[in-house]
C-alpha cells in the first residue's frame, strides 16, 4: 500500500514538470509553422515591395517642333539624310524652352540626357513614317531616361543611387512641378522585349517564349506520359523490365534538373544539331524533366478508377483496350489534367536547364515561332536579376509577380478541376 | 516544307485516310446486310487506316529532321578545298558557322575564302533540296499507307485486333521513354567525361584542392592549364546544402508534428496548403530573394556584430535554400507520421504518456526510417539546387567551412562553364560533364537509398 500511494506521489510531483516539457513542445512545433509562413510572407512582401515600381513608367511630354534646319534634315523619306540628321535637336530645344537658362552646349547635353536614349529614334521612325509632319510642333511623350526614372521613383530609398548630377537633380524637380515628367502605367513591360534599357525593356518577349516552350512541352509531355501509365498500370506484364522502367520513373522525377540541361545540350544540341536557344529544344528538354511527375499522378488516377467499373465493361464483353480507353481514361482524365497542370507549372517556373541550351541569349524581337531564338519568363528574371544597371531590379521583381499569377492561376485550376471533377467513389 | 507544316499536313492526310475508309467500310459491309457483319466496327478500320497513314511517315520525318543537319553538315565538310579542310573539331565548327553565316547572309561572301563562299552555295542547295526530299517522301509514305489500309478494308479481316495491338506499342514505347531519357543522361554525361580525362587526370579532379578552369587562349600564357580539382565544389555544396539541411530538417520536421498532432482542423486546411506553396515557387524566385535580400542582410548584420562578411556568402545561399526544402521535409514527415498506426498512439496515451511523450518516445521512433528517408530525399533536392547557388553563391571556388565567406559549387559551375559559347572540346567544356556526373551519382545513391527506406517502411505498417 504505502508503495503504490508513493508512486502515486511521484507519478503527480511530477505532473507540474510533465505538462510544462507538454506546453513547450507544442510551442516548438507553433514556432515552426509560424517560421515557415513567416519566410512566405516575408519573400512575397520583400518581392511586391521591390517590384511594384517596375509596373510604373516615368514619360516626359514635350512641345517638340520638328525644324528641319535644326535638325539638318530637308527630306525624311531620304535614308541618307536620316543617317547624318540631329534628332536629338528638338529635343534639347524643347527642354531648353521649359528650363530658360541653359546656354551652353555642355549643359544642354546634360539636359537633353534626361530623356531616353530611344528618344531621337522615336522622332525619326515618326518622320519616316509621317514626312508631312516636318516643320510642324506636336506633342511627344518619351520614355525618361533610366536615371531619372530611379531619381523620381526612388529618391528617398537608400537601396538606389541617384546617378543625376545636382543640376539635373533640380531640372527634374522643376520639370515634375511643371507636370512634364509624369509617372504612369508601365505599358512598355507588357508591349516589347528585352532592351538594354532598363525604361524599355518589356516582357512580352519572355511570355510569347515561354507560351512557345510550354507549348511544346505540352504536345510532348501529356499524351507520351498519360500512355506510359496506362501501359504500366493496365497493361505491363510483370516482369524485370517493367519493374526497372519503375525504378526509372521514380529517379527521374529527382534528378536535379540541371542534368536535363546537360542530355537537351548534349543529345538535342550536340547529336541531332538541333539549334541553341529555340522553344523546341527547351519544351523538349522540359517535356524530359516533367514526364514523371505526369506519369506517377497520371497512375495515381488510373489506379482511383474502382474495379467494378473494369468488371462491368468486361461483363458485356468489352476488349481489355475497349475497357480503358471507353471507361477507365476518360473517369481518370480529371486526375491526369490535375497532376499535368501541375507538372506543367512546375516546368513554366524551371531555369537552370534552359540556361545550358542557350535560352539566356538577349533577345529583343518577339520570338515568332518554335524555331526562332526565344527567351522564358524565369531566365528572363535572371538575366534582370544579374543585370548591373539598377533599373533592372524592379523589372526583375514585376517579372516575378507576372510569373507567380501565371503560376498561381495554373496551380488554383488545376485545385478547381479536382474540386470539379474528380469523383469519389 | 517546313517541318512545322509538314505536320499538320500529316494530321490531315490521316484524317483523311479516316474519313474514306470509314466511308468504304460501309460500302463494304452494305451488300453484306449492315456493319454488323464486318469483323469490327467501322470506326477500326478508319483508325487502322489513319495509323497507316500517319506513323510510319512520323517516324521518317522524325528521323530525317534528326540527322539532316549532320548529315549535310558531312557532305559540305567533305567538298571543301583540301587547304580549307579543317584538322581539328574547334576548327570544324568555326569553318561550319561562317559557312552557315554566309548562307544567312549574315556575312558577306567577298570576305571568305572562295572555298567557303562555294560551300555556302552548297549548304543552300542541299538545304533546300532535302527539304524538298523530305517532304515529298514523308507525304508519299503516308499516302500510300492510308491508301493500303484502305484497300485492306475486307469483311474478314479483323481491324480492332491490329489497331488495338499498334495502340499497346504505341503505349509500350512511350513508358520506354523513361528508360530512353536515363539511357541518354547517362551515354551524354559518361561521354563527355570520358574525354575529360582524357585531359585531365583522375587523381587531379578527384583530390586536386585548387579549381580554375580558365584555359588559355595562348599555350604560353601563364596558367594555361587551368585547374580541376573538385574537393572546394564538394566542400563548398556540402556547406550550403548542410546549412539548407539545418534549417529545414527542424522546421519542417516540427511543422509536420504540429500539424498532424497538435494542429485542429481549421489550422491544418490553412497552414498545409500555404506551406506547400513554397515548394511551389520558383528556384529564381528564391535565388532573387537570396541574392538581392538575405545576403545584403547578413553582410550589415554580421558588419554590425563586428564580422567579415561577403556579399555573396555560403550562409544567404543555404538559408534561402532551406526555406524552399522545407515542404519536402514536413510534408514527407507528415506521410509517414500520419502512417503510424493509431493503435500505437492510443496505446501509449492509455498508460498515461503526454501527448508529446508519445510522439518523442513512440511515433517518432516507429517513423524514424521514414523521416530519414524524406531527410535524404531533401538533401539531394539541396545538392542539385541550380538557381539559388548561380544567384546567390558566387563563383570563387573556396576550400572553407566558414559560412560568411563565399563559395561555389558543383552546379554552379556546371552552369558557368555552359553558359554562353563554347567549344566542344576544351576541358573545361568536359569538366562540366564530369561534374554532372558526379552529381548524378550522388543523387541518385541518395534517392536510390531513400525510396528504398521510405517503401521498406511503408510495407511494414500497410
Amino acid at each position: 500500500m504505502t508503495d503504490q500511494r508513493s508512486q502515486a506521489e511521484i507519478v503527480r510531483q511530477s505532473l507540474k514538470r510533465r505538462y510544462r516539457k507538454e506546453r513547450r513542445f507544442r510551442l516548438y512545433g507553433m514556432t515552426a509553422i509560424v517560421i515557415a509562413l513567416a519566410s512566405l510572407f516575408i519573400l512575397f512582401a520583400d518581392i511586391i515591395g521591390k517590384g511594384y515600381t517596375g509596373f510604373i513608367k516615368t514619360t516626359i511630354t514635350l512641345e517638340v517642333t520638328l525644324d528641319s534646319e535644326a535638325m539638318y534634315l530637308d527630306d525624311p523619306t531620304d535614308a541618307d539624310q536620316r543617317s547624318m540628321a540631329d534628332f536629338n535637336a528638338p529635343i534639347i530645344n524643347a527642354l531648353s524652352d521649359l528650363i530658360p537658362g541653359v546656354e551652353n552646349r555642355a549643359a544642354q547635353r546634360e539636359l537633353s540626357r534626361l530623356v531616353g536614349s530611344y528618344g531621337a529614334s522615336q522622332i525619326r521612325d515618326m518622320l519616316r513614317a509621317n514626312p508631312e509632319l516636318l516643320n510642324t510642333t506636336q506633342t511627344m511623350t518619351f520614355l525618361a531616361h533610366d536615371r531619372v526614372s530611379v531619381y523620381v521613383k526612388h529618391a528617398d530609398n537608400p537601396n538606389y543611387s541617384i546617378r543625376l548630377s545636382e543640376q539635373q537633380q533640380a531640372w527634374v524637380d522643376e520639370l515634375v512641378e511643371k507636370g512634364v515628367i509624369e509617372t504612369s502605367f508601365n505599358d512598355v513591360l507588357f508591349s516589347s522585349g528585352d532592351s538594354r534599357e532598363p525604361s524599355n525593356a518589356g516582357i512580352l518577349g519572355a511570355v510569347v517564349g515561354s507560351l512557345l516552350t510550354m507549348v511544346v512541352t505540352l504536345v510532348i509531355a501529356f499524351p507520351v506520359g498519360v500512355a506510359a501509365a496506362i501501359y504500366l498500370e493496365e497493361f505491363a506484364p510483370q516482369n524485370r523490365f517493367t519493374d526497372f522502367i519503375e525504378v526509372n520513373i521514380n529517379n527521374l522525377a529527382a534528378v536535379p534538373s540541371i542534368i536535363f540541361g546537360l542530355l537537351g545540350l548534349a543529345v538535342f544540341i550536340g547529336l541531332f544539331g538541333m539549334p541553341r536557344s529555340v522553344p523546341v529544344v527547351g519544351g523538349l528538354v522540359l517535356a524530359l524533366m516533367t514526364l514523371p511527375t505526369i506519369i506517377i499522378s497520371s497512375r495515381a488516377a488510373i489506379k482511383s478508377v474502382p474495379p467494378s467499373i473494369r468488371e462491368a465493361a468486361e461483363g458485356i464483353g468489352a476488349s481489355k483496350m475497349q475497357v480503358v480507353l471507353h471507361h477507365v481514361l476518360p473517369l481518370a482524365m480529371p486526375g491526369m489534367l490535375t497532376g499535368s497542370i501541375i507538372g506543367m507549372a512546375q516546368a513554366l517556373g524551371e531555369t537552370a536547364p534552359l540556361l545550358l541550351i542557350g535560352m539566356v541569349a538577349f533577345i529583343v524581337e518577339i520570338p515568332d515561332g518554335f524555331f526562332s531564338s526565344a527567351t522564358v519568363l524565369p531566365v528572363q528574371v535572371y538575366l534582370w536579376a544579374t543585370s548591373a544597371e539598377q533599373g533592372f531590379i524592379e523589372l526583375a521583381s514585376a517579372g516575378i509577380m507576372i510569373l507567380l499569377t501565371f503560376l498561381i492561376s495554373m496551380n488554383a485550376l488545376a485545385i478547381w478541376l479536382r474540386k470539379r471533377l474528380e469523383r469519389r467513389w | 516544307m517546313q517541318t512545322a507544316n509538314l505536320l499538320p499536313l500529316i494530321l490531315v492526310l490521316a484524317l483523311v485516310a479516316y474519313g474514306l475508309a470509314y466511308m468504304r467500310s460501309r460500302a463494304v459491309a452494305a451488300p453484306l446486310g449492315g456493319i454488323r457483319n464486318l469483323k469490327a466496327l467501322p470506326f477500326y478500320y478508319a483508325a487502322r487506316a489513319s495509323l497507316w497513314c500517319g506513323i510510319p511517315a512520323l517516324i521518317v520525318l522524325a528521323a530525317w529532321v534528326g540527322f539532316e543537319g549532320r548529315v549535310i553538315q558531312g557532305i559540305v565538310l567533305a567538298t571543301l578545298p583540301p587547304e580549307l579542310i579543317p584538322t581539328s573539331p574547334g576548327q570544324a565548327s568555326l569553318t561550319l558557322s561562317q559557312i552557315s553565316n554566309v548562307a544567312a547572309g549574315k556575312l558577306n561572301p567577298d570576305f571568305v575564302p572562295e572555298g567557303i563562299a562555294g560551300a555556302a552555295s552548297l549548304l543552300e542547295t542541299l538545304r533546300s533540296n532535302s527539304a524538298t526530299f523530305k517532304t515529298v517522301l514523308v507525304l508519299l509514305i503516308a499516302v500510300l499507307g492510308g491508301t493500303f489500309a484502305w484497300f485492306r478494308v475486307m469483311p474478314q479481316v479483323n481491324a480492332r485486333v491490329s489497331v488495338e495491338a499498334t495502340l499497346r506499342r504505341i503505349f509500350f514505347v512511350c513508358a520506354a521513354v523513361a528508360v530512353l531519357t536515363t539511357v541518354g543522361i547517362v551515354f551524354s554525361v559518361i561521354l563527355e567525361t570520358i574525354r575529360f580525362f582524357g585531359k585531365v587526370s583522375f587523381v587531379d579532379f578527384f583530390f586536386g584542392a585548387n579549381w580554375s578552369p580558365q584555359t588559355a587562349l595562348r599555350a604560353d600564357q601563364v596558367g594555361a592549364d587551368g585547374s580541376f580539382g573538385m574537393i572546394p565544389l564538394f566542400t563548398g555544396t556540402l556547406l550550403i546544402s548542410a546549412i539548407a539541411l539545418l534549417v529545414a530538417v527542424p522546421v519542417g520536421l516540427l511543422s509536420a508534428i504540429y500539424l498532424s498532432e497538435y494542429a485542429n482542423k481549421k489550422v491544418r486546411a490553412i497552414a498545409k496548403p500555404l506551406l506547400e506553396m513554397l515548394s511551389g515557387v520558383p528556384t529564381v524566385v528564391y535565388g532573387f530573394f537570396a541574392a538581392l535580400t538575405v545576403a545584403p542582410f547578413i553582410r550589415d548584420l554580421a558588419e554590425t556584430i563586428g564580422l567579415e562578411a561577403s556579399s555573396q556568402s555560403a550562409l544567404a545561399a543555404g538559408l534561402v535554400m532551406g526555406i524552399m526544402i522545407i515542404p519536402f521535409v514536413s510534408s514527407l514527415s507528415d506521410d509517414v507520421i500520419n502512417a503510424v498506426p493509431q493503435t500505437l498512439r492510443d496505446g501509449s496515451l492509455a498508460l498515461g504518456a503526454t501527448q508529446s511523450e508519445t510522439m518523442k518516445n513512440v511515433i517518432f521512433p516507429a517513423a524514424l526510417p521514414g523521416i530519414m528517408g524524406g531527410i535524404l530525399l531533401a538533401a539531394s533536392r539541396a545538392i542539385g539546387e541550380t538557381m539559388i547557388v548561380v544567384m546567390a553563391a558566387g563563383l570563387a571556388a573556396n576550400l572553407t567551412a566558414n559560412p560568411l565567406e563565399t563559395v561555389t559549387t558543383v552546379t554552379v559551375q556546371i552552369a558557368t562553364l555552359l553558359v554562353g559559347d563554347q567549344e566542344f572540346d576544351s576541358a573545361k567544356t568536359l569538366a562540366a560533364f564530369a561534374l554532372g556526373l558526379m552529381l548524378f551519382i550522388v543523387t541518385l545513391i541518395l534517392n536510390v537509398i531513400a525510396l528504398k527506406i521510405v517503401r521498406k517502411y511503408r510495407e511494414q505498417y500497410d
